[in-house]
């Protein structure tokens, strides 16, 4: 009852915002603000629950409060794949080039790149999941330096393109992407509901988990696919937000109080909404768009997680 | 007798530094200079030599440090947010004096770097969870945040391009007049070899050293300013060298153990004898163009780091 | 029944379990014991699929170990292990509630609660049961994951050092408990534990390991005994009846 209860006040929150940010300053040119508003907030909610969810599943996974999936390295490649594309076609084939193609393209070369990992990390036995992430880690930075020798190289017009890349925004959604996405995050989605139940078992820890009769290493294995493609698609989607799973997660926690799955990722899911539509207000209201939502939310969360550090987590 | 061979390596790599580029100076040259030669040498070559030289041994004992401090073979500049940190500072001391002398950005970058680095040891500390794989997961994650706040203001002033050729490493804009205060860094090494025995005790904590009569907070402290120098220094003239700091100390500890006093002569002439290695390599893999110090370094350190992760998880 | 056959593990060059075989009496409490070192965890921990062995094989109820569902086995077999640092907040009631969840998969019906609350009485928790496990003693928090054990009700109870950070009063209520489940329910209980005297007094079998093989086995009154103690422990020991209890002095 009493988590209901929170879940419905986060509900009417997040639904007040998104009304409030779709009605103000309307100036009564309905036909033309809707659609466009309405296309902003379903990709705000669409990358919310698909970063709030996976964070969510990784911070159980790993039994780890303050480590984001993005940590693998898919943010870094994300940008090497922009960088990329630029450096080898150019602008001109670049913004000919389909959107869709591009999307798929950075989408499937990153869940790759997590399934390579994944496969590569798990076939040792007694893996530490930490090691994986380092790994993960080690390659982001790698990738970093391979897009920054590119970034360095390229023309600086063109590269205003890439710079254009590098902070999420949901002002320009490509309302084809949009649609690839939905039904992306929804079949993964789907396919997650399957080993929901086991979420709560998970957080007691591998051992407890194993002797609860479930099937560990298969069971994480799929689930970290799972986070793998959502935050692939999100970030393909919208930019890299690194800081929102977080933010998200580690609030969702505090205010939520429980253990209960269930509970906790439709609580992180509508916080985010709010996080995002609230954050989106303030890009558009307060700074007038001289900053993007992404920086915000960075910023935000960074802190956040400084702080989560100083204060001594529990990890 | 290791020395030996790495003494060896050193010298044949330093004179190939030397003759390698696109003008060609063959070592006979040396005899019969002309001017213009002469002028490559020393306006070029030399510098860019001496700056590997004093950069590559910079890094590396400056990750042997922190790793001896902190008690974590996976801390180092890269990973705990020193770099980064330093790299804010150079980015605000632009945007606060127009144009600012190096001295000044060094200065800057200097404070900024070694808040980072406190703040980093001050979140180690606090850190209940010490799994050693943690460690370097917590720092390359302040380091992130402390870059997207760097690549805040960049956005607002216009800065980013500008900044990626900051961030990579690269030997060749190193002349005559850009890299001399790199020399900054030799004495502070010096003093970093007379507090090495005292760097080991404070490593083992707190308690440790105080039982020994030792200072710990003093100590700590020293080490990390000699981190925050250096690194600045580095980032300023040469630019990032991930890795650097966390690979050459691990090899050597493999064969030299753990004693700062003996295995930080090794981390140093090691430490140039990589940088030198992928200069060179860089200089010729695409040749007559060059892929920048910082992504050889990068490519190289990276799977090399990845080896060592996966060869010490054997004996884990 | 449970049966060892041959199982092995390396860690790197070193054998930390070697070429070990058991059968393990059903309806009776089996204590692992031997030096630091010997391998009685790592041995616990294959028999019940935690970790995977390097080589032989594990047949409960004449079923090698992979031939199981996970799920099903987790209706036969519990093991608790001595570390259990989770950072869930979570009541005592929770915890064992989670006890159920090879046979509700999360859907607690009626009789899954009379599980978990007979559990929770059978280790004198009920009083406390809504408070959170950060708030718990350390005795207190070790009665609570064997009140999961419990509830998970299975015939064979694996226990790596139950007596880990309890004082002596808490020691003997748990070892108590552990004895009445053998009686009373017929359970089969095997235990690692360090307190020789305990072993003594509490259990009815005895494997001794050492340097990762079994070096002795046998009932209680055979493995208490100076001469196969001193092969064991590689010290003196001084046997003394006490009340009907075997008590072993080591205090030279």
């Amino acid at each position: 009852m009493h988590n209901k209860a929170k879940l419905g006040t986060l509900s009417i929150l997040a639904i007040l915002l998104v009304v409030f940010y779709m009605v103000i300053d309307a100036g009564g040119n309905w036909d033309y603000i809707l659609p466009r508003r309405g296309k902003k907030i379903f990709a705000i909610i669409l990358t919310g629950a698909a970063i709030s969810l996976s964070t969510m599943v990784f911070q159980t996974v790993t039994n780890n409060r303050i480590l984001t999936p993005s940590i693998i390295g898919l943010d870094s490649l994300y940008m090497l794949i922009q960088t990329g594309f630029l450096f080898v076609m150019g602008a001109t084939t670049l913004t000919m080039m389909s959107k869709n193609v591009g999307f798929v393209i950075s989408v499937g070369l990153m869940v790759l790149f997590a399934l390579l990992l994944y496969h590569f990390m798990f076939k040792r036995e007694g893996q530490n999941i930490y090691y994986l992430l380092l790994v993960g880690l080690i390659f982001g930075t790698l990738f970093q330096s391979i897009s920054t020798f590119m970034q360095v190289l390229i023309d600086p017009n063109e590269f205003l393109l890439v710079q254009d890349k590098m902070f999420a925004s949901f002002n320009n959604v490509n309302t084809d992407l949009l649609l690839l996405s939905v039904a992306g995050i929804i079949a993964v989605t789907l396919y997650f509901m399957r080993f929901a139940k086991y979420l709560d078992i998970l957080s007691l820890g591998r051992e407890q988990a194993v002797n609860l009769g479930v099937n560990y290493d298969y069971v994480v294995k799929r689930l970290l696919i799972i986070v793998a493609i959502l935050i692939s698609i999100a970030t393909a989607l919208v930019g890299p937000i690194t800081f929102l799973g977080i933010l998200v997660a580690n609030v969702t926690h505090e205010f939520m109080k429980t253990y209960r799955h269930s509970s906790l990722i439709f609580g992180s899911i509508l916080i985010s909404v709010i996080a995002l539509v609230g954050g989106q207000l303030l890009v558009e209201r307060v700074f007038t768009f001289s900053t993007t939502l992404s920086v915000i939310i960075n910023f935000v969360g960074g802190v956040y997680f400084i702080y989560l550090l100083l204060k001594g987590n529990k990890a | 007798m290791k020395t030996r061979y790495l003494l060896l390596a050193f010298l044949i790599l330093s004179v190939t530094s030397v003759f390698v580029g696109v003008k060609d100076i063959s070592p006979l040259d040396l005899f019969h200079l002309s001017d213009e030669k002469l002028q490559i040498l020393l306006v070029s070559r030399l510098p860019r030599l001496i700056s590997i030289i004093i950069a590559g041994m910079s890094m590396s004992v400056v990750g042997l440090i922190m790793q001896q401090l902190s008690r974590n073979k996976f801390v180092s500049p890269t990973t705990a947010g020193t770099m980064d940190s330093a790299r804010f500072g150079i980015l605000i001391s632009m945007l606060l004096f127009t144009s600012a002398s190096p001295l000044q950005k060094m200065l800057v970058a200097f404070v900024f770097a070694l808040l980072g680095t406190f703040i980093f040891m001050k979140i180690l500390e606090r850190v209940k969870y010490k799994d050693p794989i943690f460690i370097p997961l917590v720092g390359l994650m302040f380091g992130n945040i402390v870059s997207s706040a760097t690549t805040f203001f960049a956005y607002k002033y216009d800065l980013i391009q500008n900044m990626s050729a900051w961030l990579q490493g690269d030997f060749s804009v190193i002349m005559k007049g850009r890299y001399e205060m790199l020399y900054i860094s030799i004495p502070i090494l010096i003093v970093a070899y007379l507090y090495a025995n005292k760097f080991t005790i404070a490593g083992m904590g707190e308690e440790f050293s105080t039982n020994l009569g030792l200072n710990h907070k003093k100590i700590v402290n020293i080490g990390l300013t000699i981190v925050a120098l250096v690194s600045a220094l580095v980032v300023l003239t040469v630019g990032m060298l991930p890795f650097l700091g966390l690979i050459i100390p691990n090899i050597v500890s493999i064969y030299q153990g753990d004693n700062l006093k003996k295995s930080l002569p090794h981390t140093a002439l090691l430490g140039v004898v990589f940088v030198l290695f992928c200069d060179i390599l860089g200089r010729v893999i695409i040749y007559p163009y060059e892929v920048s110090i910082g992504l050889t370094v990068g490519v190289l350190g990276s799977g090399i780091f990845l080896y060592m992760l996966m060869r010490g998880r054997a004996y884990a | 029944m449970i049966e060892v056959r041959g199982i092995s593990k390396q860690y790197g060059n070193k054998n930390v379990v070697e070429n070990v075989s058991l059968q393990i009496p059903t309806g009776k409490i089996t204590s692992f014991i031997g030096p630091n070192g010997a391998g009685k965890s790592t041995v616990l921990s294959m028999m019940s699929r935690l970790i995977k062995m390097d080589q032989g094989e594990v047949f409960i109820e004449g079923r090698e170990l992979s031939k199981w569902n996970s799920n099903d086995l987790a209706k036969k077999i519990s093991i608790l292990k001595q570390s259990n640092h989770i950072n869930v907040r979570l009541s005592i009631k929770d915890l064992v509630s989670f006890g159920r969840f090879p046979y509700s998969q999360g859907n607690l019906t009626k009789e899954d609660w009379k599980y978990v609350e007979e559990a929770i009485a059978y280790m004198e928790l009920t009083d406390i049961q809504d408070k959170y496990l950060d708030q718990l003693s350390g005795g207190q928090r070790q009665r609570a994951y064997l009140a999961m054990v419990l509830a998970q009700n299975t015939e064979y109870i694996l226990l790596d050092e139950p007596l880990n950070n309890l004082d002596m009063k808490h020691s003997v209520q748990i070892m108590k408990v552990l004895q009445k489940l053998v009686r009373e329910w017929n359970k089969t209980i095997i235990i690692v534990i360090h307190d020789i005297n305990f072993a003594s007094c509490y259990s009815d079998y005895i494997v001794a390991l050492k340097d990762g093989k079994v070096i002795k086995e046998g009932t209680t009154d055979e493995i208490i005994d100076p001469t196969v103690l001193k092969e064991i422990y590689e010290m003196d020991f001084e046997i003394h009846n006490i009340n009907g209890n075997q008590i072993c002095v080591y205090f030279t």
